[in-house]
C-alpha cells in the first residue's frame, strides 16, 4: 500500500472520509439540545469514526488507519472538539463490540486529546496513567495482533513520557494544590511514578528482543528497517516498534533526569547517524538527535553534537513545506529554534564551521550571529539566554516531602544543569582567546604569550593545559579524540603552533554527486513517457 | 555486578548492593561508572535513602577517572542543596582545580582534606596520572619544576620517579644551556601534531559502501 498516496484521492468505496456523515458533522453540533450531555452523548459521526476505526484495526489496513489517525480524527476534532473532549470510551463501546483492546486505543487517543486543548484534572492524570498501564500489560502479555501505523506508536510512547514530564511539573506546584488534591497525590503515590514510567519502557524493549532484531539485521538474517519495522507476513508491528521507540524515549527520560551518559548508552543499539525507522517520523528523528545532541554537548562531546544537529536541521530546512500541515507543525518549529541555540553553543565553544551544511550555516548566522560573538567572547548571561532557552523541561523524579514543603523547588533540576553548565563555561573562558592568539604565529614564546593575556608564567602554562584537556574527549573505547580546530605543542618555552592547512574534501564531495546522479538517472528511467 | 545492573536498571532493591559495591571499588581499586550512576538514580528517585559517605566516595572514584567527565556526570545528579555542603563543596573545588590545570592549589587543597581523600585508596596515583595525561597531551619537552609542581613530587622522591619513567615508559632527560634540565615526554598524536593521521585525503568505508549499489 502506496503511503505516497497519502491525501490524495486513492480511497476505495470502503475509506470512511468518503461517508456523507462526515462531510455533514457539524450538523450534530447543531442540534444539541438543552438536556444534552457532552461527555455520553455521541454525534453519528463519531459512531461512523470508530466503526471504521474499529474495522481497518481488525482487518489491519494500515493505511487507512493511518488515514484517520492522522487525518480524520484531527479534522473531527478540529471541528467539533475544539474545546471539549471527544465522547467517553464507555459511550463508544458499544458501536466497537464492546472490544477492550479497541477501547485502550480510543482512550489513549481521547486523553491525548484532552491533554493538548483542556488542562486534565488529577483524576483524569489518574485515568490517563492506568490507561497506559492496561495499554501496555496486554501488548506485553497478550497476543496482540494487530498492525498499526508507526506514527501512532510513537505518539503512544512520545505522549507517556510527555505526560509523565507534565505529571512531575503540575505535582510540584504545590501551593495551588486543595487539600483532597494532596491527598490523593500522597495516597496514590505508584502512579506516574518514575520507577514504572522507566520499567515500561526498558519492558518494551526487553520483551520485544528489539536490541536482538537490530543486532541480527546486520547479518540480514532478518528485516526491521527495510520493511519500517511492519511485518508483511501476517504478524504484528506493534511491540516490536513499541520497543524500538522505547529506546528513544529512554534516552529522553535519562536526559530530563541529567543522566547524560546512561540516555546515551540506552541509545547504543540505533545508530543516530543512519537512516532508520526514527527518521521516517519527523517527530521521532527530532526527537532523538536534540536529546542526542544535548546529552553530547553535555558531555563536551561538541564534534558528535554539532553533526547531529547540522543533519537534522538541513532536513527540516528541506523538507519544512511539506510538514506545515501536521498537527506537530508547531512543535517542530520550537525543537528547530532550540538546535539553532544549541549548535550556536556548540559552535561558539567549538569552531568547526566546516561540519556546518552552507544553508544551515546561513540560517544560524541570520539568528545567531551576534549572540555567538558575544559567547565567543565568554559572556556568560548569553550562555545562560541560550541554554535556558533551549535545554530540555529537567524534571525532578522524586515526589516531594509533604510535610515541608516549604523546602521544596519546582525549578530545581533546571537550575542544577544550568549551574554545572555555567561553571564548565567559566572553566573554559580562556579558550576563545588563547585561540585568537594562536591563530596568529606558528611559534610564540611562552613569555610573551603571556604578556598577550596579561597572565604570569605559571598562569598561562596551566591555561594552555587547560586549553588541552577541554578540547580533548576520552572516547567510549578509551582513546582520546581531538576536538581543536588549532592545535599546537610546548616545546620547553616555546609554543608551536600545527599547520593547520585545511585540505578540502573532495571525496565526500563526489560520493554524494555520483548517488545523486543514480538517483536522478533512477527517477529518469521510471518516467514513461504516454505516446499522445 | 555489572550484569546485575544491566538487568535491573531501574530496581530500587538493589540499592543495598550498590552501596556496598562502591564500597568494594574502594577497597579493591576496581571502578564502574555505570554501577555507580545506576545507584545515584535511585537516591536521586529516593532522596530519603541516599548516603552522604557513600556518593562523597563515589565522587572521588570520579576525580580519579579523569581525563573523563565522570565527575560531573556524577554531579548532574546530585541535589543541588548537598553540592552546597561538605565535604561536596571541598570535592567540587578539587575538581573544579584539576579540570583547570591548577595542579598546586590542588594538591593544596587535598593535603587539608586527607579525611575525604585517604579513605580512597590509589587516589594519589590517580591524579599524577591524569596530570601526566595532560602534560603529554601538551609538551614535548617540559621544565622539570613544571612536571614536580603537578604531581606534587620533588628532590630525591622525583629523582626516583623519573628514573622508573626513563627505564619504563620512554621517557628521557636532557640537560639544555644553563644548566636546566628538560624532560622529553615520548610522542603522541597530540604533542607531534605531524603524527597525526591524515585524515583528510582518505574517505571512510561506509561511505565508499553507499557506492557499491551504484557501481555493480
Amino acid at each position: 500500500m502506496a503511503y505516497a498516496s497519502y491525501g490524495g484521492a486513492a480511497y476505495d468505496d470502503d475509506s470512511y472520509d468518503d461517508r456523507p456523515e462526515f462531510r455533514d458533522g457539524l450538523r450534530d453540533i447543531q442540534q444539541q439540545d438543552p438536556g444534552y450531555d457532552a461527555s455520553t452523548h455521541v454525534p453519528d459521526v463519531v459512531k461512523t469514526f470508530v466503526a471504521y476505526l474499529y474495522r481497518h484495526i481488525r482487518e489491519k489496513n494500515v493505511y487507512e488507519i493511518h488515514q484517520m489517525y492522522e487525518g480524520s480524527f484531527q479534522k473531527l476534532s478540529e471541528r467539533m472538539f475544539k474545546q471539549s473532549p471527544w465522547p467517553t470510551a464507555e459511550a463508544i463501546a458499544s458501536y466497537v463490540e464492546n472490544d477492550h483492546v479497541f477501547c485502550l486505543l480510543y482512550k489513549e487517543m481521547w486523553f491525548r486529546h484532552l491533554y493538548a486543548k483542556l488542562t486534565p484534572t488529577l483524576e483524569q492524570r489518574f485515568e490517563s496513567w492506568d490507561n497506559y498501564c492496561n495499554l501496555f500489560q496486554v501488548i506485553l502479555h497478550g497476543n496482540v495482533n494487530m498492525q498499526l501505523p508507526n506514527q501512532w506508536l510513537w505518539d503512544m510512547v512520545d505522549e507517556f513520557i510527555y505526560q509523565f514530564q507534565s505529571f512531575c511539573q503540575y505535582r510540584a506546584k504545590l501551593k495551588s494544590k486543595s487539600d483532597q488534591e494532596l491527598l490523593l497525590l500522597r495516597q496514590y503515590n505508584e502512579i506516574w511514578n518514575v520507577y514504572g514510567v522507566l520499567n515500561y519502557l526498558q519492558a518494551l524493549i526487553d520483551k520485544s528482543m528489539i536490541i536482538q532484531i537490530l543486532e541480527q539485521e546486520k547479518d540480514g538474517s532478518v528485516t526491521f528497517t527495510a520493511t519500517d519495522g511492519y511485518d508483511y507476513h501476517g504478524g504484528s508491528n506493534v511491540l516490536k516498534v513499541l520497543g524500538y521507540f522505547s529506546i528513544i524515549g529512554l534516552l529522553r527520560v535519562h536526559c530530563l533526569l541529567g543522566d547524560y551518559h546512561s540516555g546515551l548508552k540506552c541509545l547504543t543499539p540505533i545508530d543516530i547517524n543512519q537512516h532508520g525507522v526514527f527518521s521516517t517520523i519527523i517527530g521521532c528523528h527530532i526527537t532523538a538527535i536534540y536529546y542526542y545532541g544535548f546529552a553530547n554537548l553535555m558531555m563536551r562531546r561538541y564534534i558528535d553534537a554539532i553533526r547531529a544537529f547540522n543533519q537534522v536541521l538541513l532536513y527540516i530546512l528541506k523538507t519544512k513545506q511539506y510538514h506545515q500541515k501536521l498537527p506537530q507543525f508547531d512543535q517542530i518549529l520550537k525543537k528547530n529554534e532550540q538546535m539553532y541555540a544549541l549548535l550556536a553553543i556548540c559552535l561558539s565553544l567549538c569552531p568547526h564551521g566546516k561540519l556546518v551544511e552552507e544553508n544551515v550555516n546561513n540560517q544560524l548566522r541570520e539568528k545567531y550571529a551576534d549572540k555567538m560573538q558575544r559567547m565567543q567572547r565568554s559572556d556568560e548571561a548569553l550562555f545562560d539566554e541560550l541554554f535556558s532557552f533551549a535545554c530540555p523541561k529537567f524534571i525532578t523524579p522524586a515526589p516531594p516531602n509533604y510535610e515541608e514543603l516549604i523546602n521544596y523547588n519546582q525549578q530545581d533540576a533546571y537550575r542544577l544543569q544550568l549551574k554545572l553548565f555555567l561553571s564548565e563555561m567559566r572553566q573554559q573562558q580562556l579558550i576563545s582567546s588563547i585561540r585568537s592568539f594562536l591563530k596568529l604565529y606558528s611559534t610564540i614564546s611562552i613569555a610573551k604569550l603571556a604578556s598577550f593575556m596579561e597572565l604570569d608564567e605559571a598562569g598561562l602554562r596551566m591555561a594552555l593545559l587547560t586549553y588541552k584537556h577541554k578540547t580533548h574527549v576520552v572516547d567510549y573505547d578509551g582513546s582520546i579524540l581531538s576536538n581543536a580546530d588549532v592545535d599546537f605543542y610546548i616545546d620547553g618555552d616555546m609554543v608551536h603552533i600545527a599547520d593547520n592547512k585545511v585540505t578540502r574534501r573532495f571525496g565526500d564531495y563526489f560520493v554524494r554527486h555520483i548517488i545523486k546522479f543514480e538517483e536522478i538517472i533512477n527517477d529518469l528511467d521510471r518516467v514513461q513517457l504516454d505516446s499522445v | 555486578m555489572e550484569q546485575l545492573v544491566a538487568l535491573n536498571p531501574y530496581n530500587p532493591d538493589i540499592l543495598p548492593e550498590l552501596e556496598s559495591y562502591v564500597h568494594e571499588q574502594v577497597i579493591s581499586q576496581m571502578y564502574s561508572l555505570d554501577a555507580n550512576l545506576c545507584l545515584l538514580r535511585l537516591y536521586q528517585f529516593e532522596p530519603g535513602r541516599l548516603n552522604i559517605h557513600v556518593v562523597s566516595r563515589i565522587l572521588v572514584k570520579a576525580l580519579m577517572a579523569l581525563p573523563a567527565s565522570d565527575f560531573n556526570l556524577c554531579m548532574f545528579l546530585i541535589p543541588e542543596r548537598l553540592q552546597l555542603e561538605e565535604p561536596f563543596l571541598t570535592l567540587a573545588t578539587l575538581a573544579h582545580f584539576l579540570e583547570t590545570a591548577r595542579f598546586r592549589e590542588f594538591w593544596d587543597e587535598a593535603a587539608r582534606n586527607r579525611d575525604i581523600l585517604e579513605v580512597v585508596p590509589g587516589f594519589e596515583q590517580a591524579i599524577q596520572g591524569y596530570a601526566i595525561h595532560v602534560l603529554s597531551l601538551t609538551y614535548q619537552r617540559l621544565p622539570r619544576h613544571v612536571l614536580a609542581e603537578a604531581i606534587n613530587v620533588e628532590g630525591l622522591s622525583l629523582d626516583k620517579y623519573l628514573d622508573h619513567q626513563v627505564k619504563s615508559n620512554g621517557w628521557s632527560l636532557e640537560r639544555v644551556h644553563g644548566g636546566q634540565v628538560l624532560v622529553v615526554l615520548p610522542p603522541n598524536e597530540h604533542n607531534h601534531p605531524v603524527l597525526k593521521k591524515n585524515a583528510t585525503d582518505s574517505i571512510p568505508l561506509e561511505h565508499v559502501a553507499k557506492l557499491f549499489p551504484v557501481l555493480t
